[in-house]
């Protein structure tokens, strides 16, 4: 197995004692097969015990080591030494305010993704004794893709919008209120759509396409907003053209 | 939270982009060959004249004419934005007011042609 020496750059900052935040370098002795995450892991256990940072799972599926890594937004545990030069730079995910080193604030983006209800909401209610809903393969296949987001929000560092209007309410989690309108046993849409029709929901959005370029999970959020204001626009013209005709 | 009027101008932005997208590219291929002196008769001065003064030929040439202009107005706004221009409705409203005069100068000069 071959190493490499690999100096890592991370940002370190702890906004109770520190004015600003710095950049610390680490150099660590890499393994090929290794991820960022692994570095970090090291340095962790053996160099530097404070550094602070998330992760759990390893596997690109609990969202949490999502961190700029050389500029871009990636998660840790997805992005592979032998991809990058002997030199890499670790951030904490840009227009989320830093908690401690590479951990950031995430409670707006909780706020926003509760804001729209993701969960089902059936048409009616119905006894457990009715049974399971059914539901068809391509049923299923209409929203399928957007039920793999982690919510690992890198689609918010990699959104320009979000960082100039704060607002916003953001690609995963109007990728999540769209999941769960093309859900054939929810009839919950019109309780989203106040949200997620409004200026500050999927209109903020200028169609980029960032969010779908950095998702590790190939959700396409950027797809996901555009099919939400087509029907938002639709809704529109129904409600100012045609007021008679029922929802 | 009330839900935005946006669509109004996103759902000329979206048909404009549709027809731009399909039409630019084959005016700007033609436009090249015309300034290679390769016109095709079909596409004449005179054969282009008899198609504006139908109906059909007004309403084909009206709808992408003017749907490209509503589509380029919302894509400046957006690029302004983007920009960090920040006072949005003052744009918005020169650039929709730039559309609607083009939309009511298209209208009229389609129909003087006869």
């Amino acid at each position: 197995m071959s190493e490499r020496q690999i100096q890592i750059e991370v940002l370190r900052y702890n906004p109770e004692t520190d004015i600003e935040p710095t950049i610390q370098a680490y150099t660590v002795s890499c393994l090929n097969e290794w991820v960022v995450l692994d570095a970090l892991n090291y340095i962790k256990d053996n160099l530097d015990a404070t550094l602070s940072y998330r992760w759990s799972c390893h596997m690109a599926v609990c969202g949490s080591c999502g961190m700029m890594i050389n500029g871009e937004p990636k998660l840790a545990c997805k992005a592979f030494i032998h991809e990058y030069s002997d030199r890499i730079r670790v951030e904490p995910l840009v227009h989320f305010p830093i908690k401690r080193d590479l951990i950031t604030d995430i409670e707006d983006f909780i706020a926003k993704f509760a804001s729209v209800k993701p969960y089902l909401i059936p048409k009616e209610k119905r006894p457990i004794s009715d049974g399971e809903y059914q539901q068809k393969p391509e049923d299923l296949l209409k929203f399928k893709q957007y039920t793999l987001c982690i919510n690992c929000m890198l689609c918010y560092s990699a959104c320009p919008k979000y960082g100039l209007v704060p607002e916003f309410i953001g690609p995963a989690a109007i990728s999540i209120a769209h999941r769960y309108n093309q859900d054939s046993r929810d009839g919950g849409r019109h309780h989203r759509q106040e949200i997620i029709a409004s200026s500050e929901g999927v209109w903020e959005c200028s169609f980029v396409g960032a969010c779908s370029e950095v998702c590790p999970k190939h959700v396409d959020p950027a797809g996901a907003l555009q099919q939400v204001k087509l029907a938002s626009t639709i809704d529109w013209y129904r409600e100012h053209l045609m007021p008679w005709v029922k929802k | 939270m009330s839900k935005s009027n946006k669509p109004i101008v996103w759902g000329l932005f979206a048909a404009g982009g549709m027809a731009t997208a399909l039409v630019t590219p084959v005016l700007t291929f033609l436009t090249l060959l015309t300034a290679l002196h390769f016109t095709p008769s079909l596409f004449t001065y005179e054969c282009l004249h008899t198609m504006a003064s139908y109906w059909i030929g007004k309403l084909i040439i009206f709808v992408f004419v003017t749907l490209s202009l509503w589509h380029s107005a919302h894509r400046m706004r957006i690029t302004a934005h983007d920009f960090g221009i920040r006072s949005d409705l003052l744009i918005a409203i020169i650039l929709y007011c730039v559309a609607a005069i083009g939309t009511i100068l298209t209208g009229f000069s389609l129909l003087s042609i006869h």
